[in-house]
């Protein structure tokens, strides 16, 4: 365990929020935020410790390797076993498909690389004769990139298996669950950089809950808390931008029209949630020639006949990321499912709630404040 | 990842920069950028791409959490390993 270390350099500003918040909360209040790099950042500075009894602060699906369903990842295993070369983002591969990961199917001899970047997608295809298929995930701020390296134009071996997500409709999802507690969303600062934060007045007025714009440095979630409570407590249903020195109104609007340029959004399922109506983007049809889904043939149905191994069928990912479960709910966390020898995808990735708990423990001591 | 890291330009080539990570110099497309960008501009970088240049007025205060995570001892930090990868350009 690491957490509860951060030194804030102001600590009085930080002690005047953590008071601010416990004013605020004057009944038993539950939040959401949608972002792995915000969970990381309460649980590290040990930001929980910090927060009144009353104040719940959840983790949605904010993780974008989590969220990818297994019949993508499957998708992108049958590909690597026809001897298509996949390269896709880090954590990708050690995340379970309907049976197995990308990881075993490397195992058994399928070519299967990671790349930082999109970009070195590309570089690696000028390299080779061999059909190379990015598998593209990630919300909008890495969808954004995959945009752009098409429309600057890719070598003719190079596709893409596009899993993109968008996280806007998800919201609408959370908050229309039938047992959904939540009272008011945090949205992720970067994501929101691209988008702008207009983008959630259509679902303020659709959902009657407050959003407010968070940055990441730990005081900047705590003021983000202040005023999300706040707003709840007085009835304030509206969006407010507490991450002015990144996200505006309307966004970067010159990486929206390339987004929309190359992409569609499409409904489909978010691994152990919901199917979530606009949550997918999708290659447009200008890009047919770009698109793995139509250069190959993709055969995945062997893999979803294997049963999935009975741990993975203990597994309650689902309802962690949907945000009715908390990881000490799962009696596998933290003994079968470990990140060494993760069995669900919220223990693979360094932006998954059951690692970040893991490494970090729930409520690390807030050593400075 | 979600958080990205903000770099200081070094020099601008059509549509790439050359960015100053804590000393690591990496290439970063500017496809996505929305504002001319020019050496002495800080950006903010996502998998290789400039999405914002940083207004200077934002710069400090935007540096701060990375200082801190750059001053991170323990390698296995999950925070901080997500940072430095993104900065080494490395997968993660």
């Amino acid at each position: 365990m690491t957490g509860g270390r951060l030194e804030f350099r102001d600590a009085r500003r930080a002690a005047a929020l953590r008071d601010a918040l416990a004013r605020a909360t004057t009944r038993p209040t539950a939040v959401m935020h949608v972002c792995g790099s915000h969970e990381q950042a309460i649980a590290k500075f040990g930001l929980r410790s910090a927060f009144p009894e009353q104040l719940d602060v959840i983790m949605g699906p904010g993780c974008p390797v989590c969220i990818t369903d297994p019949p993508e990842i499957d998708e992108a295993i049958a590909l690597a076993q026809q001897g298509v070369r996949i390269l896709t983002y880090g954590d990708m591969v050690r995340v379970p498909g309907s049976a197995g990961s990308l990881a075993d199917a490397q195992a058994r001899g399928a070519k299967v690389e990671t790349v930082y970047s999109v970009a070195q997608a590309v570089e690696r295809a000028h390299g080779t004769k061999d059909e190379v298929v990015f598998f593209a995930t990630g919300f909008e701020t890495t969808a954004v990139a995959t945009a752009a390296v098409l429309l600057a134009g890719v070598p003719p071996n190079l596709s893409v298996l596009s899993a993109h997500k968008y996280i806007p409709p998800v919201m609408e999802i959370v908050a229309e669950m039938p047992d959904c507690r939540i009272e008011g969303f945090l949205a992720a600062g970067h994501a929101a950089t691209i988008t702008g934060w207009g983008i959630f007045d259509a679902f303020v007025t659709r959902h009657g809950l407050p959003v407010v714009v968070a940055g990441f440095e730990p005081l900047d979630i705590l003021a983000a808390l202040v005023r999300l409570v706040d707003m709840i407590r007085r009835g304030e249903r509206a969006v407010a931008n507490m991450f002015p020195r990144c996200v505006t109104r309307d966004g970067n609007t010159h990486a929206q029209r390339q987004l929309w340029q190359v992409f569609r959004p499409i409904g489909g399922q978010w691994r152990g949630i919901a199917h979530v109506p606009n949550g997918n983007l999708r290659l447009r049809d200008e890009w047919a020639h770009v698109d793995a889904r139509r250069r190959f043939t993709i055969d995945a149905s062997s893999l979803r006949q294997t049963a999935p191994p009975v741990l993975a069928r203990q597994c309650i990912c689902g309802n962690i990321m949907a945000g009715v479960a908390s990881p000490d709910a799962c009696p596998l966390f933290g003994t079968a499912c470990i990140p060494e020898s993760p069995v669900g995808a919220c223990m693979v990735s360094s932006e998954g709630t059951c690692r970040i708990w893991h490494e970090y423990g729930r409520v690390p001591r807030l050593a400075a404040v | 990842m979600c958080l990205g890291v903000p770099g200081l330009v070094v020099e601008v080539e059509e549509l790439t920069a050359l960015v100053d990570f804590w000393g690591a110099k990496r290439r970063v497309r500017l496809d996505l950028v929305d504002e001319p960008v020019a050496p002495g501009d800080y950006v903010l970088n996502h998998v290789g791409f400039a999405i914002r240049r940083i207004p200077p007025e934002d710069v400090q205060t935007t540096l701060e959490l990375y200082e801190q995570l750059m001053q991170e001892a323990n390698a296995r930090d999950l925070m901080t390993a997500d940072v430095r990868g993104e900065i080494a350009g490395t997968s993660k």
